[in-house]
């Protein structure tokens, strides 16, 4: 993993003392909140429906088990004993105190970690696949080079100011759990003649304009990736539109000038740029990636496992749903669900994070990850230690075998804390789990991506779910659209909307419909709801969530 | 045209806290949403929320929010507004939770 160096360490202290003597001069009257606003944003603070809200990166989803326990710390000492995991592989707040937050900030530079660029028109988190570094199907660990991005794009004084904010997800595997064509940059590593580098990705994002970023370069060589990246900033930075901000993403500047046009002038750019970069970005990349060694892996027999799963029915449903395959063998990939049925998606208590934080360091190389799906990683366990994982995360209420399934929904945090969002997303999401959990199908309808949004900004990521759910205000109540066949892996698709929405208490019953009309007319067990919808059209779905109009229409 | 004025509360979120805030009748911030004044007079609300745009030691983003009487004080007539004096729905924190203090 990256450690700070005395560089990153000084700036981050830094930033910490004057955003101190900011929120100082804020409570003593001397900064107006329209002074204050920018200075707190930069600094990941927000102000919600009931409280203030910390918003703390987690670059590319990983952290050490340290670093776990400092974020547990900060929710039992500063906040209400928990931590909320985001959809952009971050960890939000949801009520510090203003007058905590200096201290909060400085907590967190002491293992290495900040809020900047959290918020705000610059480049925010950049993202990658949580499984990085140790999924079998990967060309290479995307993190190093995320960790160079981060540092690049980290107070970079061109693009501070952007048109709007602009995210930047990595790859490094052909199978795309980073959903890499919904980002602003999409980066997938690809080999060519032996040689790595990227398929560059421009252009995509949800929101209410949801579109699928383009391919503006099919094959960029490694060492021009950060020249490269400048010169997409700095043409979007150039010809972003600054007079609409919901015209102002890159992804309206791809259609407004077209594919070619766009190409066409990042290539100048990069053109013209290339030879400033004299090779110090790749001395930086090659000390980067020793920290991203990866951990010396034991030879071990994988008996224990072996005979658990055979013994042990709980721990067999776990592990055929919450495991994947790792690139060592003997290992393999956990993913700790914080989804338990009737729970909020992404929330762990203080406690969990510290037993995450143990089992990761006494039995997963010290790593965790933090995923798009507000899921918690474990990259790297024996397999001779699951069983003892497994009984760790039980007695914390973590040890949910529904990965995948139906009540593994991600959700953002919607009216029940947002300031934005138009509907609650959070009990839509528990309820689904506990009426699916009631009905016991969640393991019959198999693999099913519900996503939901408490707003049109999509940070639920409603558009790429097999069923999304996007909560709106029509007539002065919570109304839910269904869209449905989104796809957010390298197939990438954005759902299509179903008709009319749903009112508060019409919502799940709609859904349960769907999936009655999945089970009925899937070709087999091994149809999954996507793959269906994909067969089938949108016809029988729609006719199941309409029943009246179908009655009308005979 | 100008819309048609609905009675309404001033409401803010605490500077320190960030908590949801109401003004009452006798010019105080306070965290129980049944002590806020209810306007029924445009020019008085509008004099109200002037006055508490110049709070900025005290209280952050104010504005006006539809209400209506109640038994009990002002109710509100938004979902929004209604979570917002209730706290959120997946756990008892906010204002549930002084509720439950008593």
């Amino acid at each position: 993993m990256y450690c700070y160096t005395e560089f990153d360490e000084a700036f981050i202290r830094e930033r910490n003392a004057q955003f101190r003597a900011q929120v100082e001069r804020r409570i003593s009257g001397a900064l107006t909140e329209e002074e204050f606003r920018p200075l707190r944003l930069m600094n990941g603070l927000y102000l919600q429906l009931h409280a203030y809200m910390l918003r703390v990166a987690i670059p590319y989803g990983t952290l050490s088990s340290a670093q776990m326990r400092q974020l547990a710390m900060i929710a039992q000492r500063w906040d209400k004993g928990y931590g909320h995991f985001t959809t952009r592989q971050n960890i939000q707040f949801n009520w510090p105190k203003l007058g905590d937050v200096p201290d909060i900030l400085d907590a967190l530079g002491a293992v290495g970690m900040h809020a900047i660029q959290t918020s705000g028109n610059c480049v925010r988190n950049v993202t990658a696949d949580h499984f990085a570094g140790a999924a079998a199907d990967e060309i290479a660990d995307p993190r190093p080079v995320a960790e160079l991005l981060r540092q690049w794009s980290t107070d970079h004084p061109e693009f501070q100011f952007l048109p709007r904010k602009f995210k930047v997800a990595i790859t490094g595997s052909p199978n795309d759990r980073a959903v890499t064509r919904a980002h602003d940059i999409g980066l997938r590593m690809v080999e060519r003649d032996g040689q790595p580098g990227f398929e560059v990705i421009v252009g995509g994002g949800l929101g209410r304009t949801p579109l699928l970023g383009m391919v503006v370069r099919d094959f960029l060589p490694r060492a021009d990736l950060l020249p490269y990246v400048e010169a997409i900033l700095s043409v979007y930075n150039s010809f972003g539109r600054r007079d609409n901000k919901y015209k102002a993403r890159i992804k309206i500047t791809l259609h407004e000038l077209g594919l070619e046009d766009l190409r066409a002038r990042i290539e100048a750019r990069f053109a013209e740029i290339r030879a400033e970069w004299r090779g110090a970005d790749q001395e930086i990349l090659a000390r980067i990636e020793q920290d991203f060694a990866p951990p010396a892996f034991r030879d071990a027999p994988v008996d224990a496992y072996t005979r658990a799963r055979a013994a042990d029915p709980v721990f067999r449903a776990w592990a055929d749903t919450n495991l994947h395959e790792h690139r060592a063998p003997g290992y393999a990939i956990v993913t700790i669900s914080t989804k338990a049925h009737g729970a909020t998606p992404g929330d762990a208590t203080a406690e969990q994070m510290r037993v995450m934080a143990d089992l990761a360091e006494r039995y997963g190389h010290d790593e965790l990850r933090i995923s798009h799906e507000q899921n918690v990683i474990l990259p790297h366990v024996h397999k001779s230690d699951l069983p003892a994982v497994h009984a760790a995360l039980k007695a914390v209420g973590l040890a949910t075998a529904n990965v995948g399934l139906i009540s593994d929904i991600i959700a953002c945090p919607g009216m029940d804390y947002c300031a934005l969002a138009t509907a609650r997303s959070i009990p839509v999401a528990q309820e689904i789990a506990q009426r699916f959990e009631a009905l016991g199908l969640e393991q019959e309808i198999g693999a099913m991506k519900i996503k939901i949004s408490g707003c049109i900004n999509a940070c639920g990521h409603h558009h790429v779910g097999h069923i999304g759910i996007l909560g709106l205000e029509k007539a002065g109540v919570e109304s839910y659209q269904i869209t449905l066949g989104g796809d957010g892996t390298e197939a990438a698709a954005i759902g299509e909307r179903a008709g009319p929405g749903f009112a508060y208490d019409e919502i799940v019953p709609a859904i349960e419909r769907l999936i009655a009309a999945y089970l009925a007319r899937r070709a087999g067990p091994d149809e999954s709801f996507l793959q269906a919808y994909r067969r089938l059209g949108a016809a029988p779905f729609k006719a199941a969530l309409y029943p009246e109009e179908k009655a009308y229409a005979a | 045209m100008s819309r048609r004025f609905t009675p309404s509360v001033v409401t803010a979120n605490a500077l320190l806290s960030g908590e949801a805030v109401w003004l009452s009748a006798d010019n105080q911030w306070t965290g129980n949403p049944r002590e806020a004044a209810l306007f029924t007079d445009a020019a008085q609300a509008e004099e109200r929320l002037a006055w508490a745009q110049g709070q900025a030691h005290t209280i952050v983003g104010p504005y006006l929010a539809a209400a209506k009487p109640g038994a009990d004080g002002p109710e509100p007539t938004h979902f929004r507004e209604a979570f917002r004096r209730r706290g959120p729905s997946n756990y008892a924190h906010g204002k549930q939770e002084a509720l439950c203090r008593g």
